[in-house]
């Protein structure tokens, strides 16, 4: 156990317990950081972006002030989603390969068609409706540079006739259904990627895809929440309770199905008892000790949901303060807890050989191209792209404000 | 009225540049395609994959442990130094049970020591740490690429730069292949690699150089027990030794429950090989 924590923070030679295949006992893993970020960040798109699509397609008008932080928080997580795969290829030079010349059997070259269809047909289209009338309006109002990116972004499509506007409703609206199960196959099909490895038994299993969905929508919701609360603060701007009760509901209920479906994953892993079990058991009492019991379930699943649960029946007899803290700390230990989910996944199928005959640790990099830098590094990246967002796109006076014709308006379409 | 136009136009633009890249993208594919199948393999010209189908037999009994094969390969495909093998030899050393456990042997002891490649001429296994008359059954394991007929290798390549030859081979494109290492994570067997060099996957190849030009596998030619046994089954002559290993043994493949069906067929296996 205490191995596992000492080869997360500082480096220590490599240690093999029992027997594992020659090619197997390398120094470093085949799949590290980067490939435990990448699902990270794609989750966090899908989630934030589902989150957004309860305004738009269930018309939940208490969740209307942040439904264009939460775009534009899937966007700036969306254009980071495929930095990790990328940095992590032996041939970055050859990346685009995955498109020009992809294998259709292939998880990871389909994925590359999900992306390209999700943040081009989805995403940018849906902001772009909703944003048109703004471009328009701030082109014509902001000088300069700034007022130029406006003007680009119009497209020169400047018509803001009611009629124009009414079918940008209505593009809106339909692309949001289109993004749902969007979304739901962008965050699917990554699950997919480990869940197709039939020769890995931590991997190899039906519930992964699904599993990854209902987490990437815990994460995301908590990214929200984490987003919204830093920026209320950040503009010295009060926070919208009943916003912030109605992200928590949902939150609560998103990761009590998580929570339940990843219990229904590990009860029937231990009834089956398959191929490989001893290994398993081996990885959740041993290697994984940390970052999955105390990490994933405790930190990132039991306290939220009691903190979260404990709000839904007592909202109203706790102070506002308490309750921002409250949903503020149970969105953090959340997005930790996800992070912890995709280490577990990630690594622990790399911890064991796939003889079921031993065990690995290894040494993790700090700098080197697969190194903890580079991957702290595109963690910050999207948050430093959220910002240059929200400063373009989210002005101080009209900020966190729904769009005009939401969801009211939208409802008519 | 003139700015609906515009919209549609952009619309239509933008509908156009997505329509022209998948029909790139399309284009790129079929060119892929027939690059699998003229791949530039290394075999010579004029050899035929179709009228060729490779098999590699190894009779367990057979196998003494020398390691020679493991270290012919590596020098025979340039495989770099350190844990990064083609082919390698595990030793299973299987223990008497304890008395009164009422089980009928102990737990396997596996290892399989630098591939188990002899350094200096002395053997690369070292002295079991078991009493000789503690163990029940000591045996050698040669392994390798299994050949098999699914690979799940080439079925989660993105690019498509690892193939199944009609031949039986299952094949790298080292040009082409963008190291992903998706197939190190597939491959049941551990077979496949990450070369530190190249920066590309590899695996055993049957020797392609080799066998495409009539000669054995470099792990073949140097077996001084014959326990690897390799030929064409669309070529069988009457002496064949395939023919006759088939003849003599009943056969088995390894983790026959992932349906890869391997080209690799083991006689005298042990239920504890994996």
């Amino acid at each position: 156990m205490i191995n596992e924590v000492t080869n997360i923070v500082v480096e220590t030679l490599p240690q093999i317990q029992g027997y594992v295949y020659p090619n197997e006992s390398n120094v470093h893993p085949v799949w590290s950081v980067l490939i435990v970020i990448y699902p990270y960040i794609t989750g966090l798109v899908a989630g934030a972006f589902i989150m957004a699509s309860l305004v738009r397609v269930f018309n939940v008008k208490a969740l209307a002030p942040v439904y264009r932080m939460s775009m534009l928080t899937a966007l700036a997580f969306l254009l980071c989603a495929t930095l990790p795969l990328l940095c992590h290829l032996g041939h970055p030079e050859r990346n685009y390969e995955v498109m020009m010349t992809p294998h259709m059997t292939s998880p990871m070259a389909i994925f590359g068609f999900v992306y390209a269809w999700y943040l081009m047909a989805v995403l940018l289209l849906e902001l772009w409706f909703d944003f048109r009338q703004d471009f328009v309006k701030w082109s014509k109002t902001t000088p300069g540079f700034q007022g130029l990116i406006y003007r680009v972004l119009t497209l020169g499509v400047t018509d803001v006739s009611e009629q124009s506007v009414r079918l940008d409703m209505k593009m809106e609206w339909i692309l949001s259904i289109v993004g749902i199960p969007s979304a739901f196959l962008l965050h699917g099909y990554v699950g997919f990627i480990f869940g197709s490895i039939k020769a890995n038994p931590w991997w190899g299993n039906v519930l992964m895809p699904i599993m990854f969905i209902l987490s990437a929508i815990v994460s995301g919701i908590a990214l929200c929440v984490f987003n919204y609360i830093v920026l209320t603060w950040i503009r010295r701007k009060t926070v919208n309770m009943r916003c912030l009760d109605a992200m928590a509901m949902f939150l609560f209920y998103a990761l009590l199905v998580d929570a339940v479906i990843e219990t229904l994953d590990v009860l029937h892993r231990g009834f089956a008892a398959e191929e490989g079990f001893a290994v398993l058991q081996t990885m959740i009492r041993e290697k994984l000790f940390y970052t999955l019991n105390i990490g994933q379930v405790g930190i990132g699943t039991l306290v939220p949901l009691l903190m979260l649960g404990a709000l839904q029946l007592l909202r109203h007899r706790v102070p506002e303060a308490v309750r921002r803290t409250m949903i503020f700390c149970s969105g953090a230990m959340i997005l930790f807890g996800v992070l912890m989910m995709r280490w577990n996944v990630v690594m622990g199928g790399q911890f064991f050989s796939k003889s079921f005959r031993g065990v690995m640790s290894y040494k993790m990099e700090f700098s080197g191209q697969e190194g903890w830098l580079l991957g702290a590094a595109i963690m910050c990246l999207p948050f430093i792209i959220l910002t240059v967002l929200v400063k373009l796109f989210l002005s101080e006076s009209e900020q966190l404000q729904p769009c005009e014709h939401l969801p009211e308006n939208s409802s008519k379409t | 009225m003139k700015n609906q136009i515009n919209r549609r136009s952009s619309l239509l633009r933008m509908g156009g540049a997505l329509a022209g890249l998948l029909t790139l993208s399309a284009a790129k594919t079929a060119k892929a395609a027939v690059q699998t199948v003229f791949v530039s393999t290394s075999a010579p010209k004029g050899y035929d994959p179709t009228k060729h189908k490779w098999l590699m037999c190894i009779d367990d009994n057979k196998c003494i442990g020398c390691g020679l094969c493991a270290e012919a390969c590596k020098k025979e495909n340039g495989v770099p130094e350190g844990p990064y093998f083609r082919t390698w030899i595990e030793r299973y050393i299987i223990p008497k049970p304890k008395p009164g456990s009422g089980e009928t042997r102990g737990e396997a002891i596996v290892d399989s020591p630098n591939g188990g490649i002899p350094k200096g001429g002395v053997s690369a296994f070292p002295e079991p740490t078991l009493p000789k008359d503690q163990i029940e059954h000591a045996f050698f394991v040669p392994k390798l690429c299994n050949l098999c007929e699914n690979p799940p290798c080439v079925q989660v390549c993105p690019v498509g730069a690892t193939f199944k030859a009609p031949d039986g081979a299952v094949l790298i494109d080292p040009k082409y292949c963008i190291g992903c290492a998706f197939c190190v994570q597939a491959c049941p067997y551990g077979a496949r690699f990450l070369n530190p060099v190249t920066k590309t996957a590899e695996k055993c190849s049957l020797c392609y150089h080799r066998i495409t030009r009539n000669l054995k596998p470099a792990c073949v030619e140097i077996c001084p027990a014959e326990a690897r046994i390799f030929g064409d089954l669309n070529n069988l002559h009457a002496d064949d030794p395939i023919q006759k290993f088939y003849e003599k043994n009943r056969v088995q493949v390894l983790k026959p429950h992932l349906g890869t069906e391997p080209r690799v067929l083991y006689a005298a296996l042990d239920k504890e090989v994996r």
